[in-house]
């Protein structure tokens, strides 16, 4: 099967103005089946974000190819969705125009953008909101918006960049449900970068575990077989979450030491 | 205690009262019969020189009454809002283009400097030679004054445009053209309508000073035509109307800022779900 998305030996190194050279991201691989959920894990810094900017096309890697279902990706990729870390609703807009905002830039007409919009708030529980500005919304109820931008087109792929770190503990348990819960609806490609290895866990098909920064690179990946659905608070106190857990954390801390031993000794 | 309500009634009342004290001491001092004469040798000069509140008054009065002030006031509104809507439409433009265009803005740079370190007042004469004494040469000094404040407003809001905005945009799919039109435009307007007031206030200052500085109609031409007859009264009674006119402009602007700006969160407000 042709994967949806392919990162084949990405090497992404930053040149600052004064000649400087960092090494995001060095020798990275990473495919993503169709409807495979696949969450990247590792230390702050590691080139995480970086990573998520080459896939949808923001940055260019300094070496290595990309394909979105076997196609060579040029400029930006439009099979992708993304979520942002920060806030990234226009504030100028209303709830509503930012969910159609990307139907209206596709041409569709306003009418039915904004009909096809309401309908989405509402699948996001923000059925009486829509004539809201952002920062008359809470900080979960601006990211339900801007879930309900990028999933109204569609996308094949989604590029999710911790999407829900700035959240307090309970309305993340919520938002990471109706997340599952939309996405089972639909089944796409998600690539989830997140710092918590139990969101990572709890949300995904497969966790990959990238090494700690500069030249980052995969240092493992884990099928993760609890069973769907999934309640992510309570998939947290079953007996092979935590088995998942001890064997990943392990991993992920053993190879994050030792590619940092390696580091040192070059 | 009190109310806050009570207390702005209360701040208002002493508002007034200092208004009605003003105005008491400069009738006072300025009447040929009230007081005897203290600085000046003849109890006239006072007056001469500084007008007389209640005539000023009865001649503001008279304006309104005969309908003698409409057209001019007509003319120096025309002016004034004619030089705001064209400096901030080209201010737009340019800034919006600098702001996108490194090489031109590194280009236009220092003539950009240049220009808006130049005490812009004095190309009053030689817009007058250019565009006639009618309300051109008063639209384009306006021009000159509202022009630099929304260029650079512009600029600057383009400039900081939010990355992450601009990204999304981009990534929903949008054009160069539509991230002009969706991101950029609404987010240099914000800085636009930020300074609003001071470009409104600015467009009016070019109108009246253009037409102080020759012209055949406009509050200003009226002030002109009093001084050279020393008609102080008459001056000062230009200066209240005008004055007045001043603040319910920017009122009106408060009141468009209102509307325009709704998405933006102000100080204090605390309305969150």
């Amino acid at each position: 099967m042709v994967p949806a998305l392919a990162l084949e030996d990405i090497t992404v190194t930053f040149v600052s103005q004064d000649g400087g050279r960092y090494t995001a991201i060095k020798e990275t691989t990473l495919q993503v089946a169709p409807g495979e959920f696949v969450s990247v894990v590792g230390p702050t810094g590691c080139g995480k974000s970086t990573l998520l900017n080459v896939a949808v096309g923001l940055l260019q890697p300094s070496a290595g190819r990309i394909r979105v279902f076997g196609e060579p990706l040029a400029g930006l990729n439009r099979k992708a969705g993304y979520l942002f870390q920060s806030e990234a609703l226009m504030p100028w807009r209303t709830a509503l125009d930012n969910v159609s905002a990307g139907l209206e830039f596709r041409g569709v007409e306003r009418d039915a953008a904004a009909a096809r919009a309401l309908a989405w708030l509402q699948r996001v529980g923000l059925g009486g909101f829509g004539a809201r500005y952002p920062h008359q919304l809470s900080g979960g109820m601006r990211k339900r918006v801007a879930l309900a931008q990028t999933l109204i087109l569609d996308p094949e792929i989604m590029l999710m960049d911790e999407p829900f770190s700035a959240l307090d503990i309970q309305t993340r348990q919520l938002m990471e449900n109706e997340l599952l819960e939309l996405w089972s609806a639909n089944r796409k490609s998600v690539v989830f970068i997140t710092h918590d290895l139990e969101e990572a866990i709890s949300l995904s098909d497969r966790v990959v575990v990238l090494s700690a920064g500069p030249a980052s690179r995969p240092i493992g990946g884990y099928e993760i077989d609890l069973p769907r659905p999934r309640d992510v608070a309570e998939i947290r106190l079953t007996p092979r979450f935590i088995e998942l857990h001890t064997l990943i954390w392990g991993a992920m801390k053993n190879e994050v030491l030792k590619s940092y031993a390696q580091q040192r000794q070059q | 205690m009190r109310s806050s309500g009570s207390n702005k009634a209360a701040l208002r009342f002493w508002q007034v009262l200092l208004f009605i004290v003003l105005l008491a001491i400069w009738h006072v001092a300025t009447s040929p019969t009230l007081l005897p004469p203290l600085y000046f040798d003849d109890p006239h000069k006072a007056a001469f020189f500084f007008g007389e509140p209640l005539k000023i008054l009865a001649r503001t009065w008279e304006w309104f009454s005969s309908g003698t002030i409409y057209p001019h006031l007509w003319v120096t509104l025309l002016e004034t809002v004619l030089a705001f809507i064209i400096g901030t439409v080209l201010g737009l433009g340019m800034g919006l283009w600098l702001a996108l265009s490194p090489f031109a803005s590194a280009l236009l740079d220092p003539y950009i400097k240049a220009l808006n370190s130049m005490p812009r007042v004095i190309l009053a004469p030689i817009f007058a030679v250019w565009f006639g004494l009618d309300i051109a040469s008063k639209v384009a000094l306006g021009v000159t004054l509202v022009f630099f404040i929304v260029f650079f407003n512009v600029y600057q809001g383009v400039r900081e445009v939010s990355y992450t905005v601009l990204a999304n945009a981009r990534i929903l799919g949008a054009s160069d053209r539509q991230l002009l039109r969706h991101v950029y435009v609404p987010s240099a307007m914000s800085w636009v309508f930020a300074s609003l007031h001071n470009s409104v206030g600015l467009a009016f200052v070019g109108a009246v000073v253009g037409e102080y500085l020759g012209s055949s109609r406009g509050v200003g031409y009226l002030i002109l035509q009093a001084e050279g007859t020393f008609d102080i009264n008459s001056v000062f009674a230009g200066i209240l109307v005008l004055t007045a006119f001043a603040l319910l402009l920017d009122w009106a602007v408060s009141l468009a800022e209102r509307r325009l700006l709704v998405w933006q969160p102000r100080g204090g407000e605390t309305e969150k779900i």
